[in-house]
């Protein structure tokens, strides 16, 4: 046992659970280590935890003792959710599961020692590793914007401060005042929540600033749920909202984060607020771990393991699998494929064959949600779509509300899923 | 709005007469009057109808599930409508015949009409006092339609529950295991059969929800009698 007792910090579950968790560990059960602590790295965790009924030690590293999901950061923006309502805790995974959360940031992975190291000092040695780190930004893929510009010019594409700030700033725009957002290309996480999140935007701004304007600069031609929110937008805000995209030089754009200027297609405007999403790969830890392959990290659809390694699976926005969008929802649906697996592999339990599946609800205005989604199957290449629908244009009223109310029943379903 | 005059039965039935020489689904509307005799203590039909415990009939073919107003239907039924599901001879057969297993929180406690017989009959009566086909060209249809009920070959599989635990997972990023039931239904604690039936109704897009059918659409038969045993009593 190399671990830094140190590093296990947070509830009185985690501490109890981690400080007895030695004595069990020197007895030789298989160890699973999961990296983050999110849709996919949480749901592997408990699923791993509850379904050996303690025939295999799990630890989860996660840097954060709060975890704001991403999903439903927007409805937060929106005025819909308070930030309170999207903050959760490991403590049930802890004292419940007999999970060890430690609260520190994986710095490394060494693959032929089996060990995971961790910043505040020490390492953890596993039998499987589960990499669900989530996204990292790509350098340079704003002209002017880098990590250090983003208190000025927010992402708030990780839940939590960032997104606090954003709200902050849209809510203390001036009277007719301008807000950019420069989306990202793809593939990025959560396809329609640049989108999404305009139409939070447009919604506070229509009730507290209703002359202020709304410029999107895109480097797509065209977006996830294009209709139903170009039609939203047309119905909420008209005149709102002025999309540009790559015919128009959407994709042709930097910033000024000190002069908040940002200049599209050799056109410089002044802004107020400027919400910048850049161009993503897998969340550092996986290409420390030497498993990525360009941005991501590619991995075999039946199980979700590493191509680059066979006891190391990587979960999530940060995976490599074929036509799974990089969602919650796909995380966690990926995170049950990927615990059946290992829990076989490592103990001989039953393997059922991979299903995989997604849905994406987004809020346009209150009570008008929509929503998109599809069911995939593994083949040898990948995870391959099977069937999937979308929510039409011109929907009544009534289901729109419904399918809202349907997405608030989805958060409540898919945090207790992964947090217990 | 007013409701067409009540035809007879041999009028509703001789205007039918070549359909119903094509189709044997058509049921006969004065055994229908009958059958009815036990709904109604929740059910008025005809003339001055009225909302009671259970919604007033008249009209009721071609109508949105939960689609009267005045009545307080519940949350299981509304979801149901406002999912698309239209009262047709099909789709109200398929209600009547097991209510709870197709619209799982409906308030209309009735144990469901078991003879495929007596809910044609029950159905030809009842449309009686809708929209007519013979007054108007794009009203439902009198023929009672696909019996979608399913094979009791099916019903009779034994489902594997730890297959289903784990088939489960896939239900549980919307479903509490708990039984929540906010925004979206509890799924816990069904018998086997009604989930089955269920399962088979969106597999068959009888019931309306698009991601339902999506997901009940890939299920094999095994899988669904192995997610009714596991959620009939999750651990």
């Amino acid at each position: 046992m190399t671990i830094n007792r140190r590093a296990f910090l947070g509830t009185a579950g985690a501490i109890a659970a981690g400080l007895s968790a030695p004595m069990v560990l020197a007895q030789g059960k298989p160890r699973v280590v999961v990296v983050g602590g999110g849709a996919g790295g949480a749901t592997a965790a408990r699923y791993i935890a509850k379904d050996s009924k303690g025939e295999i030690d799990v630890t989860l590293i996660e840097p954060s003792r709060t975890y704001y999901t991403c999903f439903f950061s927007n409805l937060y923006l929106g005025g819909f959710q308070e930030l309170s309502d999207i903050a959760h805790s490991y403590g049930t995974l802890a004292a419940d599961y007999g999970i060890n959360v430690v609260h520190d940031w994986a710095v490394g992975v060494d693959r032929d020692a089996k060990t995971v190291s961790l910043a505040g000092g020490g390492s953890v040695p596993y039998d499987k590793l589960i990499l669900s780190p989530g996204i990292d930004f790509v350098d340079g893929a704003v002209e002017g914007w880098d990590i250090s510009a983003q208190n000025k010019m927010p992402h708030a594409y990780k839940a939590g401060s960032q997104t606090e700030l954003l709200k902050a700033q849209v809510l203390a725009m001036p009277e007719g005042g301008i807000f950019a957002m420069v989306a990202p290309p793809n593939p990025y996480r959560c396809p329609p929540g640049p989108y999404e999140r305009v139409s939070m935007v447009a919604h506070v701004l229509k009730a507290n600033n209703p002359t202020a304007k709304i410029i999107v600069a895109d480097p797509k031609p065209k977006f996830s749920k294009m209709s139903l929110f170009q039609e939203g937008w047309a119905n909420h805000y008209e005149g709102t909202v002025d999309w540009i995209g790559e015919d128009f030089g959407g994709g042709n754009v930097s910033v000024n984060p000190d002069a908040m200027t940002v200049t599209i297609d050799g056109e410089v405007t002044k802004v107020d607020v400027c919400n910048v999403i850049p161009a993503m790969k897998a969340g550092r830890i996986a290409e420390m771990a030497g498993v990525t392959d360009g941005n991501w990290a590619p991995v075999n659809a039946a199980d979700m393991s590493s191509k680059a390694d066979p006891d190391i699976y990587v979960l999530g926005d940060a995976s490599q699998q074929g036509d799974m969008p990089k969602s919650g929802f796909s995380a966690n649906s990926q995170a049950k494929v990927c615990a059946n697996a290992v829990r076989g592999a490592l103990t001989g339990s039953k393997v059922f064959p991979a299903k995989f599946s997604n849905t994406c609800w987004s809020l346009i205005d209150a009570d008008d949600g929509v929503k998109v989604g599809a069911t995939y199957e593994a083949t040898p290449e990948k995870i391959a779509k099977v069937d999937g629908f979308i929510s039409q244009t011109g929907e009544n009223a009534d289901l729109r509300k419904a399918t809202y109310e349907e997405s608030l029943g989805w958060y409540a379903g898919i945090t207790s899923d992964m947090f217990g | 709005m007013g409701w067409p005059k009540v035809l007879s039965c041999a009028a509703v039935l001789g205007g039918l007469a070549p359909m119903a020489s094509a189709t044997e689904d058509l049921g006969d509307a004065d055994a229908g009057k009958a059958v009815f005799a036990q709904c109604k203590g929740c059910h008025e039909v005809g003339d001055g109808a009225e909302n009671k415990i259970g919604p007033h009939l008249n009209g009721i073919f071609g109508r949105k599930a939960a689609g009267l107003d005045g009545f307080n239907y519940s949350k299981s039924l509304k979801r149901a409508g406002n999912s698309g599901l239209e009262w047709h001879a099909d789709t109200l057969s398929a209600y009547i015949e097991n209510p709870r297993a197709f619209a799982s929180g409906t308030r209309m406690s009735f144990r469901g009409l078991k003879v495929a017989q007596d809910r044609a009959n029950v159905i030809a009566y009842l449309r009686a006092f809708s929209d007519n086909p013979r007054d108007i060209p794009e009203a439902d249809p009198t023929a009672k339609g696909t019996d979608r009920s399913v094979d009791p070959a099916i019903l009779a599989i034994q489902g594997d529950p730890e297959y289903g635990a784990y088939l489960s997972s896939e239900c549980t990023t919307c479903h509490q295991i708990e039984g929540a039931d906010d925004g979206i239904p509890s799924i816990v604690y069904w018998p086997d059969e009604d989930f089955v039936v269920a399962m088979h109704a969106y597999k068959q897009k009888q019931r309306p929800h698009p991601v339902m059918q999506m997901i009940a659409g890939r299920l094999s038969n095994d899988e669904i009698a192995a997610l009714a045993a596991y959620f009939n009593n999750p651990e």
